[in-house]
């Protein structure tokens, strides 16, 4: 079936025209016939764009045995109703969602259509799914929420304490960036968008959408580059994940942990701000170019602030692993089978909770994964709050071990001067893929005959997995809805573009 | 028990003990200076990706400014970044730095309405609402209550309802889907109150500013008390903003 497609690696450049463009009939067969092993094939991008008054539809699918992607289009007239992949591979609802929202385009047998990101329409007319049943009643939260966080409305229906149904609606944070992406023609400009995607995951979406144009511009990166977005990541994912187990133990009302987790990000971040002058690296990833090399000093105040770091983290780790108020809290806790995140195609470190392998740092290795660090996946599989805590934790030491060898990779001369020139090659396709610290981020892009912009795709893993915290919570308390939450800690921003 | 002992006993001291004269450790690119060395004042102007460079004289409007560095990665001898984050004003003026000025970002205390100091010096909740807000600035605001920063030794709390709250702190461009949401927010927040921009996204949309999915309204309806400039606000900038605004510093 894969001889059907077009065969590409994780960042490399190739011409729109050797893209296979079939009937939908025929694409939809042939999609299907990959799509329907999900082990081995999971769809990364299914997205339209309009060409005069047609569509073309394209999908890019990873193939995690064998490293490589494989993308196939299908041109289709405006208004047609299509038949939907959603129907029997759940994975694919969103994409439908997404095309139907975008393009109008109906599909005969998707379970729901409804709205993504209401970029176009109203979100303060949306009605939510409701039970006419006397006996069970609705909770609407948001969208503003209690604490310093994004807005978005979560919907529920439970039977007394115990959730039903959750329904999450997003949108609220919609900026438009797809569109910008592609209106604003200026590198920097470009990048500033691709930082402010998901804050929190700047260097994650700075990276994906860095390598992306260096692509597009046939640009050979040079070693220094992916040695500071590799070291970048990986500080990132440190932080994060700290910062999201100190948010864990203020759920559980653990206050040591809350307060020690929470002083921990500190001088982590610091040191981004050490660095690139800011404490989410906002600056630091450039495509083609660094501002702010890494010295043979910072390397050393690398290694200072991972041995303090790791003595204190390792220490409250064991604390919080052990304490039975905590895990009592933990285990069994919004839990989710390996089965449905398989069927619904969830990411990153979701999937690495439930048993099922997507890292692609591993499958599809870019920067210095796969080279100058071979990375194995950290896998755990009772898919519950404990199970997402504890591979946080696992994964900062992981991350700590990677810095560790990086720091005796050090480049001996930086590129402080960019030679890109803000010119894209033409007809050209780039798909670029990171694995950020929630999971699986992609970028894609498409230029015309000219070498313009026509197209900017962006897919944060929260794209996937705001459906995982829907269906985690079904059956829990309600009480237990914001630890269920924070323990997947998914992003509006990212989500809502 | 003794082991959670032990562990507290391992943080030592992690609060700041001065927020108005701490230093940020590493670089930081807080206010500018802008010297009179000559340099090619168009060139530098489109080097901004948000246009927050101003020619003859050249001057950098931080309501504007992302940080991005660009323009003192480009123009070293005419553009430098100092660690001073002091740089929150409650005039919208204030925020353009000039070139050949070396002096704290002004902030005028006359301007201050009344009733802001007669009730909120010593305590001050505030609510905070995220209109676009890419998660970083709101990320910030948590950690100034963190056991670093420790901005509650003020009396400064955000609190979970409008209700209970003596203003509104935004982050983000405003997305029009938060627009609604955002003008109810503030509505529900009982007078008198102010009115907070936290970052250069709710300042001036940043690099969002002509997105056709943003809508600023709000802010042309309302004066503004306090602009904290920053993308995002350095915690401390934050909190050194409010001392201002509430004549404590
Ligand atoms: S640092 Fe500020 S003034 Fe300088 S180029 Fe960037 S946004 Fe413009």
């Amino acid at each position: 079936m894969n001889k059907y497609f077009l065969k590409i690696k994780n960042n490399q450049a190739v011409p729109v025209p050797s893209i296979p463009v079939y009937d939908y009939e025929v694409f939809y067969s042939y999609c299907y016939g990959l799509l329907q092993n999900k082990k081995r094939y999971h769809c990364v991008n299914y997205f339209g764009y309009r060409i005069e008054s047609d569509i073309t539809l394209i999908m890019v699918i990873a193939d995690d045995g064998e490293q490589c992607l494989y993308v196939a289009a299908s041109r289709i007239p405006n208004n047609t109703r299509l038949k939907s992949f959603a129907g029997s591979l759940s994975a694919m609802e969103k994409f439908e969602r997404e095309i139907h929202e975008q393009f109008g385009i109906e599909f005969t047998d998707h379970p729901w259509l409804k709205p993504v990101r209401h970029s176009s329409s109203s979100l303060n007319s949306y009605v939510f799914f409701s039970s006419d049943s006397e006996e069970l009643h609705e909770v609407g939260v948001g969208p503003i929420h209690a604490g310093i966080i994004e807005p978005g409305h979560f919907r529920f229906i439970c039977n007394g304490e115990q959730i039903l149904s959750l329904e999450i609606q997003l949108g609220y944070q919609h900026r438009g960036i797809e569109s910008l992406m592609v209106n604003k023609n200026n590198i920097l400009q470009r990048t500033l968008l691709a930082e402010n995607i998901a804050g929190d995951t700047t260097v994650g979406h700075t990276t994906a959408f860095a390598n992306l144009w260096e692509s597009l511009e046939g640009y050979n990166t040079p070693y220094d580059l992916h040695f500071c977005r590799t070291l970048a990541q990986e500080i990132e994912r440190i932080a994060m994940h700290t910062a999201d187990l100190s948010a864990l133990c203020a759920d559980v009302a653990y206050q040591l942990g809350n307060a020690v987790f929470g002083r921990l990000r500190t001088p982590i971040i610091n040191f981004f701000q050490e660095w690139s002058g800011n404490r989410f690296a906002k600056g630091l990833i450039r495509p083609g170019k660094v501002l702010y090399p890494f010295s043979d000093t910072l390397a050393q105040r690398l290694l200072k602030v991972l041995d303090d770091f790791e003595t204190d983290f390792v220490e409250m780790g064991e604390q919080l692993f052990s304490l039975p108020s905590a895990l009592s809290r933990f285990e069994k806790t919004g839990t989710l089978d390996s089965n449905t995140a398989l069927r619904c195609g969830f990411v990153g470190m979701v999937a690495r909770t439930c048993n099922l392998s997507r890292d692609i740092r591993h499958s599809h290795p870019y920067n210095l994964y796969g080279k100058t660090l071979s990375h194995e996946p950290i896998m755990l599989n009772s898919g519950d709050v404990f199970a997402r805590a504890f591979l946080r934790y696992k994964e900062v030491i992981q991350s700590i071990e990677y810095l560790r060898i990086l720091v005796n990779y050090l480049p001996n001369k930086f590129t402080k001067q960019s030679s890109l020139s803000g010119m894209a090659s033409k007809n050209t396709l780039v798909v670029s893929l990171v694995e950020g610290w929630r999971g699986e981020i992609c970028h894609c892009a498409i230029t015309d005959h000219q070498g313009k912009v026509i197209v900017y795709k962006i897919k944060d893993p929260s794209f996937h997995n705001w459906k995982a915290l829907e269906l985690a919570v079904r059956n829990n308390e309600i009480s237990d809805f914001p630890i269920c939450n924070k323990s997947f800690n998914l992003s509006y921003c990212g989500h809502d573009l | 028990m003794i082991k959670s002992l032990k562990i507290l006993k391992h943080q030592g001291k992690q609060y700041i003990p001065d927020v108005v004269n701490a230093n940020v450790p590493g670089i930081f690119r807080g206010r500018p200076i802008i010297t009179s060395a000559k340099v090619d004042e168009q060139a530098l102007c489109e080097t901004c990706p948000t246009k927050a460079i101003l020619p003859a004289p050249v001057r950098i409007d931080l309501g504007r400014c992302v940080f991005c560095g660009e323009c003192a990665a480009q123009f070293p001898e005419k553009i430098q970044f100092t660690r001073d984050f002091k740089i929150a004003s409650n005039r919208r003026e204030s925020l353009i730095i000039a070139e050949g000025e070396d002096h704290p970002v002004n902030f005028d205390d006359k301007a201050v309405r009344k009733e802001i100091r007669q009730l909120f010096k010593h305590s001050l909740k505030l609510r905070q609402v995220s209109a676009g807000g890419d998660n970083s600035a709101e990320l910030e605001l948590n950690a100034a209550n963190n056991v670093n920063f420790d901005m509650s030794r003020f009396g400064i709390e955000f609190v979970a309802s409008p209700r209970h709250a003596d203003g509104i702190v935004i982050t983000g461009p405003i997305s029009q889907n938060m627009s609604e949401a955002l003008q109810l927010c503030y509505e529900a927040t009982p007078e008198p109150k102010i009115i907070i921009l936290a970052g250069v996204d709710a300042i001036s949309g940043g690099i969002f500013e002509d997105s056709p999915a943003i809508d600023r309204s709000f802010i042309e309806h309302y004066s503004i008390d306090l602009y904290v400039p920053g993308n995002p606000p350095h915690p401390l900038t934050f909190i050194n903003g409010l001392l201002k605004l509430l004549g404590r510093k």
